[in-house]
């Protein structure tokens, strides 16, 4: 069931590394903003009290980003390495925005992150507020083509098939980059990060007043994030039903088991609040529905149906019998300088990704069993309990985050910040945005399976031709790694909340934590 | 725009110039790293040393980034093939690359002397490990490496981390290890005062000493013993990006060929030497900033060097030569490429401008006694 091999390695790797790189990601898009909009703050009012509170933020958004940057040059890096078989095949399409990303984004946040710690004294302080503002809008930017590249990989469009460089290429840019997936992951995935980055705020200022310390900083941190949280977590909510709609058009297989929805239900379907999907009987017990929401939710219609995972699963079948024929003719003629499809094989060639699926089962596609068939037809079915309760806990927090800081809001606008109950309860939530980012990467990227690409690739394929020892020794390497860089940043940033804000500028010990003293120019 | 053998000639230059902008601006990042433990003997000194470069690291450090990005956008069977055949040495960059933002963000947050010193020498490694490494793997790329594709351009590679570490490669590591410290100590000469860049010279100068030697026993290297690649006859120039179907042969001395044929070229060569000799006199007079220069200008003078004696090949292979991938047969579709121009066109130069700015307003040196005030200084 479950060997170590390179595919499975690679994956887990791959996994491992991703989710550790959004450890820090989210809190550097959301500490971003919230840092331009405190020194915002403290440039229209001049109050002292902003500049010190952005400088704190400042000091763990640096932590932080130096984690974050650690950590994505293993993402770009690891396509290459591990999938190397999947960057030939889609380099032409998905290398694009990757290397966007490094030119209009990523250079703008790293250049002048250094001038946000570096340029309190050098620039004047509207000067340094722009600067500020171009770290905040060069991580956003990032997020839009990593995201564009991403969700190319869950609707492959403006591209197609070349015989001659056995690959994908490019057809239209424009489809790729207003790819209805990108939009909706873009917004969505912004806004958990802003999300992120306010619960932060929000968290260690309740710890504060409950401890009665750095209150005058803790307050005003607490007011912006909880109206700027708020706007976020509405916003998450909103727009993650926007991408349930586009993965609805696009991506039919990862809504059914989503949904854990074996038959196609007449429509609108209903949403199951509860249940425990059996994979064994393929049926869903103890289910508790709320009638016509998922209807609207993935079709935002009452007459179209969603379709369960069995009718999908026949339409796999169909599908890898199909492009048999085209898998055949790419055997022989593909690779050929002047290789063109011929005409009568076009609508085989759409689905020869489907057939490919046979390779995990038999290398000789072409002399596949009505019963290989079949299995590779039922490989297209990911998880399903794994998804059906990732979205549900997902969807549960996105809920208790609208709630959280909508009373956050309301106590700070009454200037009531007090309550005890409410603060600890703050406190604890602190972990739970991080919690529901990576339940939501893994319902993106689990849910896509057995696709690396949807629809054209199996994952399987995807990997590098290496052996399987060097992934183990990177992997453990990984793990040793990332696991005592962990305890480090946690351990640091704890130490930081601990000392807190500095209040008022004392001449610098040397071994003391370097915070740039406003110089009396500043402090006009 | 442009035809598609322009634009594998344009990419095959921006390549070159990502290479080079990685060398000048993020190589000496990686020289200070590498001096760090050795220029600076203080706690004060090596908060001098960080904070020279702890305001620009990170941008520089996109260089790398977009490199990696370019060769996978425009020329993806390379990606694929140096990424997953380099799969261990890779790793080692990585942990290097990973290593140094965690080892200057950390290492001034806790005061204890043990736990800086640690973060010293990890800051050491990940300069000195990828420095290294880059230079081997530009050895073996000069050698070919041994890889092969199937029909469906699938790679297989048959080697391992072991036979990239030959003796012409590991010359090439030093060759890299020189030249960034070179890099390095100028940028600290013109940046820092007092002890630490009295050391930075004369560590500077020793360095482009070694590396005129270096580069001297290289190219004779290169010249007598190892054995180059030659695309035999008609070039296709705007063929599909499929690698299989040319021919090339081996022969010593034929990464001179284009040396033969475009006399010009020698420029690079030039440049390299004339560079690192110029920079070892500014050196020797303290003259920082025509040391950054004329090291600049070698360290461009040296990559070009490699990407001139190659083209048109980007990674030879060792055991099918013929298989090996060119500027004419690797690259992305003419869509991507001409797409990717456009952006390059429009974005690299207000990279440029406000890198730029970003420069001038944190010239000037960091001195000791400003990092005893503390006043403007984050690590």
């Amino acid at each position: 069931m479950f060997e170590f091999d390179v595919v499975t390695l690679s994956r887990l790797q791959f996994a491992l590394t991703a989710m550790y790189h959004f450890l820090f990601v989210p809190l550097t898009l959301g500490l971003a903003l919230l840092l331009a909009i405190m020194e915002s703050v403290y440039v229209m009012t001049g109050r002292k009290v902003w500049k010190e509170a952005t400088q704190f933020w400042g000091t763990l958004f640096g932590i932080n980003f130096a984690m974050g940057v650690a950590t994505g040059v293993t993402m770009e890096f690891q396509f290459g390495t591990n999938w190397a078989y999947y960057s030939h095949y889609v380099g032409d399409i998905f290398g694009a925005p990757l290397a966007i990303e490094g030119l209009m984004a990523f250079f703008l946040e790293a250049t002048f992150v250094g001038l946000f710690f570096f340029g309190w004294n050098r620039l004047s302080k509207v000067q340094h507020l722009i600067v500020t503002w171009l770290v905040a809008l060069g991580a956003n930017f990032s997020a839009l083509w990593i995201l564009v590249a991403n969700a190319w990989m869950q609707n492959p469009v403006g591209a197609a098939f070349n015989p001659q460089t056995m690959r994908m290429e490019l057809t239209s840019f424009t489809e790729v980059l207003f790819n209805p997936v990108a939009q909706s992951k873009f917004v969505h995935t912004v806004s958990a990060g802003y999300v992120t980055g306010a619960m932060f705020v929000l968290s260690i200022g309740a710890y504060y007043i409950l401890r009665r310390r750095h209150v005058d900083i803790a307050r005003r941190s607490l007011t912006v994030a909880a109206s700027f949280g708020l706007a976020s977590a509405l916003s998450v909510v909103v727009l993650g039903d926007e991408s349930g709609y586009t993965a609805g058009e696009n991506q039919k297989m990862k809504i059914a088991a989503i949904e854990a929805m074996w038959e196609t239900e007449p429509p609108p379907a209903s949403f199951t609040l509860f249940g425990i999907p059996d994979l064994k009987s393929e049926t869903t017990k103890y289910e508790i529905k709320i009638p016509w929401v998922l209807g609207l939710i993935a079709t935002r219609s009452l007459d179209k149906p969603v379709e369960g995972v069995k009718a999908l699963v026949e339409r796999s079948e169909e599908r890898i019998r199909n492009g048999m024929a085209g898998y055949q003719w790419l055997a022989k003629e593909g690779g050929h300088p002047n290789a063109a499809v011929p005409p009568e094989l076009e609508a085989s060639m759409r689905d020869v990704g489907h057939s490919l699926l046979v390779k995990r089962i038999r290398p000789d596609i072409e002399n596949a069993t009505d019963t290989q068939i079949h299995e590779a037809a039922l490989s297209t079915i990911p998880d399903v309990p794994v998804l059906f309760w990732s979205f549900r806990i997902m969807v549960a927090l996105g809920f208790y985050f609208i709630a959280l800081f909508a009373v956050a809001f309301y106590l700070s606008s009454r200037r009531r910040c007090g309550n005890p109950w409410f603060l600890r309860m703050t406190m604890y939530s602190l972990p739970l945005p991080w919690v529901a980012a990576e339940l939501g990467w893994i319902v993106a990227e689990y849910g896509r399976q057995p696709w690396i690409i949807d629809a054209t690739m199996p994952t399987f394929l995807g990997v590098s031709n290496i052996p399987a020892s060097n992934v183990a020794a990177s992997l453990a390497a990984f793990v040793l790694f990332y696991s005592a860089l962990a305890v480090v940043d946690v351990a640091l940033i704890v130490k930081y909340v601990r000392i807190g804000p500095r209040e008022e500028a004392e001449p610098q010990r040397s071994g003391a934590p370097v915070l740039p003293a406003p110089s009396p120019a500043q402090t006009r | 725009m442009f035809d598609y053998m322009t634009l594998r000639l344009i990419w095959w230059a921006i390549l070159g110039v990502l290479l080079v902008g990685f060398a000048i601006l993020d190589g000496f990042d990686i020289g200070v790293a590498m001096l760090h433990p050795f220029v600076a003997r203080n706690d004060t000194q090596r908060r001098v040393t960080l904070n020279t470069i702890g305001p620009v690291w990170e941008g520089n450090q996109v260089w790398f980034i977009l490199g990696g990005g370019a060769v996978f956008a425009a020329w993806p069977p390379l990606y694929a093939v140096s990424f997953s055949g380099f799969y261990l040495a890779m790793l080692l960059v990585l942990i290097g690359l990973i290593l140094r933002p965690v080892a200057i963000t950390f290492r001034d947050k806790r005061p204890e002397s043990g736990w800086r010193e640690t973060w010293d020498w990890l800051f050491f490694v990940s300069g000195f490990v990828p420095a290294l490494i880059f230079g081997v793997a530009f050895g073996n790329l000069l050698q070919g490496v041994p890889f092969h594709f199937d029909q469906a351009l699938r790679a297989t590679y048959e080697g391992g981390l072991l036979g990239l570490l030959n003796p012409f490669a590991l010359l090439c590591g030093l060759v890299s290890v020189a030249m960034l410290t070179m890099q390095g100590a100028a940028w600290l000469s013109v940046k820092s005062e007092g002890e630490v860049s009295v050391r930075a010279r004369r560590s500077g100068a020793l360095a482009a000493l070694l590396l005129v030697l270096l580069i001297s026993a290289a190219g004779l290297w290169t010249m007598l013993g190892v054995e180059g690649f030659r695309i035999d006859g008609v070039i296709e120039h705007a063929g599909p990006s499929n690698p299989l179907a040319k021919s090339v042969t081996r022969e010593a001395g034929a990464w001179l060929d284009n040396y033969r044929a475009y006399p010009w070229m020698i420029a690079a060569p030039a440049l390299a030497y004339t560079g690192a000799l110029v920079a070892a006199l500014a050196f020797a007079f303290s003259a920082g900033r025509i040391a950054f220069l004329a090291s600049s200008l070698s360290v461009s003078g040296v990559a070009t060097m490699a990407g001139f004696s190659m083209f048109p090949f980007l990674l030879p292979s060792s055991t099918h030569p013929s298989q090996s991938l060119t500027v004419w047969d690797a690259s992305s579709s003419k869509a991507t490429l001409s797409l990717m121009l456009i952006a390059v066109i429009v974005f690299l130069p207000i990279v440029l401008a406000y890198t730029s700015w970003v420069y001038y307003v944190l010239r000037g040196a960091v001195s000791e006694a400003a990092i005893r005030r503390g006043d403007d200084y984050y690590y």
